[in-house]
């Protein structure tokens, strides 16, 4: 009795935790990369936006203070322009005023220009270089309209960068902190919530661990929908392996008993035979030896025939099969045992195709042939036919009477033995009705003294599979 | 014992090289290094070297194989040839030390200098920083001298009100006052310019100066030396530095920390972005910052530094509190530097100094 499961013992997987790990991980990482991608690009923005404006307020205000006085364009750089450009305290400051005829009044004669004239009225801010360092400029135009000055005056005011990628440089710097501490933080409590989530499964676990070996009975551990299928397989095949036993158990049970009684006879009559001096008697005494003898012989095949097919019916894969074979092969078989002469097939023309095991299905029909031998007449037929209700059945007939009444109620059984017949073992029909079970059919009688008795099994038909039909009716 | 005196020797032995160049105003000071000569530093200022020499006496004392040439000019000379120099990517020192911060100032906006790094940044007021290219390495008042001996019936003017009230009041000041002259002057410029925007005394003093005939000099120097004598009564914006060294010596001066608010000019320097030896400049920086330096600069120069200046000056408020203004190194002095607003600042000044004669 080996109980190695293969499935779960080959090929360590990988736990459900360290999946969901994986894959928390994962996606918190993809998460966590588009937030700093995110926040980079906000604090570029974020940082050049607030930026500009100084840079826009400081032209403005210099802008404002260009007047004309005296036929003369004044420009009064208020202080207030530059203290506004120094709140970002790093930076170097640029500034260049150019008059309506091109010529640079105040301020650095080479600062470049904007490279397309903008608007006439909307300030331009752009990004240039000057003197080694790249610097963020706007260019805004004031127009003078007195009457010695008229034209637009260009007031350009420019900053290097250095603020703004700090100021990015920390947006970023606080959101990688965030991004940081949040990830972390929602890891270990996704970490924690799968423990949580996954102690059912422990609960299980421990609940197999701590069962009595012998224990099949099934779990009443509650566990959660998701586990309750895996909690009911285990129950199932628990409960599968618990009838295995019980089976094995009688089986075992039961063929030590009725193994034990003939032998026991056997041995009985040998000690009576040592001692008979008569040569009759002795006789009498030797033809009973070896009819027992030969009814132990055939107990012990059908307990184990009878054993054989009760493992196939859980482990035997079924097959497509003609019954007119089984018939066939089922006779030869007897035949080939002894004490089967004289048996007739009737096998339809066509074809029964059934779905079942070949063996276990030889089985069944071998042991009707015997049981007709044994308790029917002669001619036993072998019959394959169809039902009126469009079923299969194999069926061995003799002329016998049949049997009584109370036979018919315990047909199947095992051991229901006939005490007149010291050579039956009473397992052929069980096995017959074994077989029927675990093919879906059914063990079926009938007849009178008149037209003689039958036995058979009904067995439903197998499912037309073109291809093979064809194959096997070429 | 014998190894310090010997070095003390090495940093006393100072060579003397004078020499005109092209302008003429150039004086050139070599102090040859102690020992077997390596490393040359190029200091280019316009403080006096009787001010800078114990600084460079100590560093020599530190940093024996490095021989020190100091270039002092005036500081619109000094301004032009670094301009000058940063502009031809050429090399003309490795430290430039000024009084013109705004100079100083608008030469780092132009990118001719180069990041100091070091210690020596962290500690500095932000005032006294910029960029991390420019420090402040004094702590130097705009303070008012005075004749004791004129004074010595009521006592000194203690603030700008004091002085606007006695020019209003009494004849007794006329061409009795003297400062500097500001279109001469960098330092003369900056602390008017400062002054024309920290309050709205500022219309009020010059016209009182136009009235009194104030007299104007291009150097501190000349203004202390008039109040001696008597040939002026009060000094006004005179650099604090000068004006203590000498009160120090010359009891017939006194000097006063205005009540009202001091300005405060921080020297600045910078490591040229050209600078052969950036290094020994760094150090000599370091050493102009460290304990020791402080101790050369607190003492009989009176330049102090950004670091122990408010407390060295706290005790001369007179009883009161000076209300220092130290003036930031920041691109905010640009703006005096603006030829237009320069120009319309001192077309104001000469229409009030200068009284238009009747």
């Amino acid at each position: 009795m080996s109980l190695s499961v293969p499935g779960l013992v080959a090929g360590r997987s990988r736990s459900i935790a360290w999946r969901l790990t994986l894959l928390l991980t994962l996606l918190l990482t993809i998460a966590a990369a588009g937030t700093l991608a995110a926040a980079l690009s906000y604090g570029q923005t974020a940082a050049t936006r607030a930026f500009d404006r100084l840079l826009t307020g400081a032209a403005l205000q210099i802008a404002e203070r260009i007047s004309v006085e005296e036929g003369e364009t004044v420009i009064d750089i208020p202080l207030s322009a530059f203290g506004l450009l120094s709140l970002a305290s790093e930076d170097r400051i640029f500034y260049r005023i150019i008059g309506p005829g091109g010529e640079t009044l105040t301020g650095d004669e080479s600062f470049p220009l904007p490279d397309a004239r903008g608007g006439v009225d909307a300030p331009l801010l752009y990004d240039t270089e000057f003197s080694g360092e790249a610097v963020r400029a706007i260019s805004m135009r004031r127009f003078l309209a007195e009457r010695a000055v008229r034209g637009p005056i260009t007031v350009i005011v420019a900053q290097t960068l250095r603020a703004r990628s700090e100021l990015a440089g920390e947006i970023v710097a606080r959101a990688v902190i965030g991004v940081v501490i949040a990830g972390g933080v929602t890891l270990a409590l996704a970490l924690l919530a799968m423990h949580l989530a996954l102690s059912p499964l422990r609960r299980v676990e421990r609940a197999i661990l701590a069962r009595d070996p012998k224990d099949l009975t099934p779990f009443s551990t509650t566990t959660p929908r998701e586990v309750e299928a895996l909690v009911g397989a285990i129950n199932r095949f628990m409960a599968r392996l618990d009838k295995r036993v019980g089976a094995m158990q009688d089986f075992v049970a039961d063929a030590a008993h009725q193994m034990r009684t003939p032998i026991t006879a056997l041995r009985a009559q040998t000690e009576l035979a040592m001692e008979e001096d008569d040569p009759r008697k002795l006789r009498t005494l030797q033809r009973r030896i070896r009819d027992r003898a030969i009814g132990v012989s055939r107990l012990t095949d059908q307990l184990l025939s009878h054993a054989l097919v009760t493992h196939r019916a859980d482990s035997a894969t079924l097959e497509r099969i003609d019954l007119r074979r089984v018939a066939v092969e089922a006779e030869r078989e007897a035949r080939r045992t002894g004490g089967a002469d004289g048996i007739e097939l009737d096998l339809p023309s066509d074809p029964v195709m059934v779905t079942g095991d070949a063996f276990s299905l030889r089985e069944a029909a071998r042991n009707l042939i015997t049981n007709a031998l044994a308790h029917g007449k002669p001619p036993v037929v072998l019959r394959v036919s169809l039902t009126a209700d469009n079923k299969a059945l194999i069926a061995a007939h003799d002329s016998g009477p049949g049997m009584s009444p109370g036979q018919l109620q315990r047909i199947g059984e095992r051991f229901a033995r006939d005490a007149a017949n010291p050579q039956s073992a009473g397992l052929g029909l069980a096995i017959v009705a074994e077989v029927a079970g675990f093919h879906q059919g059914a063990i079926r009688t009938a007849g009178d003294a008149a037209s003689g008795f039958w036995v058979g099994v009904e067995l439903p038909l197998a499912e037309p599979a073109p291809v093979s039909a064809k194959a096997e009716t070429a | 014992m014998i190894a310090v005196s010997k070095r003390l020797a090495a940093a006393a032995m100072v060579l003397l090289i004078l020499t005109g160049r092209a302008n003429g105003e150039e004086t050139v000071t070599r102090f040859a290094a102690g020992e077997d000569e390596g490393a040359e530093l190029v200091i280019a200022s316009v403080t006096d070297i009787d001010f800078m020499q114990p600084l460079i006496a100590a560093f020599q004392q530190a940093n024996s194989d490095v021989s020190v040439t100091y270039i002092e000019d005036t500081s619109n000379s000094l301004d032009a040839s670094v301009s000058r120099a940063c502009a031809d990517r050429g090399f003309f020192a490795d430290l430039v030390i000024s009084s013109s911060i705004a100079q100083q100032v608008r030469l780092v906006n132009s990118g001719c200098a180069r990041e100091i790094g070091g210690p020596v940044l962290s500690s500095l007021p932000a005032w006294a920083q910029w960029r991390g290219e420019l420090i402040g390495l004094t702590y130097e008042p705009a303070v008012m001298v005075y004749n004791k001996a004129a004074f010595a019936a009521d006592g000194p003017p203690r603030s700008r009100f004091d002085l606007i009230d006695l020019m209003r009041q009494s004849g007794a000041l006329n061409g009795r006052i003297a400062t500097y002259d500001i279109e001469e002057s960098g330092v003369g410029y900056l602390f008017a310019f400062q002054d024309s925007t920290e309050a709205s005394t500022w219309g009020r003093l010059i016209e009182g100066f136009g009235r009194n005939s104030v007299a104007t000099f291009c150097c501190s120097s000349e203004v202390i030396d008039r109040v001696a004598d008597g040939r002026a009564y009060v000094g006004y914006n005179v650099l604090g530095s000068y004006a203590r060294s000498r009160a120090a010596k010359d009891d017939r001066i006194g000097v006063v920390l205005p009540t009202d608010y001091t300005l405060v000019l921080a020297r600045a320097g910078y490591i040229p972005r050209e600078a052969r030896n950036a290094g020994a400049a760094r150090a000599f920086l370091e050493l102009a910052l460290s304990e020791r330096g402080r101790t050369i600069l607190d003492g009989e120069t009176h330049l102090l530094t950004p670091l122990s200046g408010p407390a060295a000056l706290a005790g001369l408020g007179g009883g009161e509190e000076p209300a220092f203004r130290p003036i930031p190194l920041s691109p905010a002095l640009l703006v005096s530097l603006d030829q237009a607003k320069r120009a319309r600042f001192l077309s104001q000044w000469r229409k009030s100094v200068t009284l238009p004669t009747p």
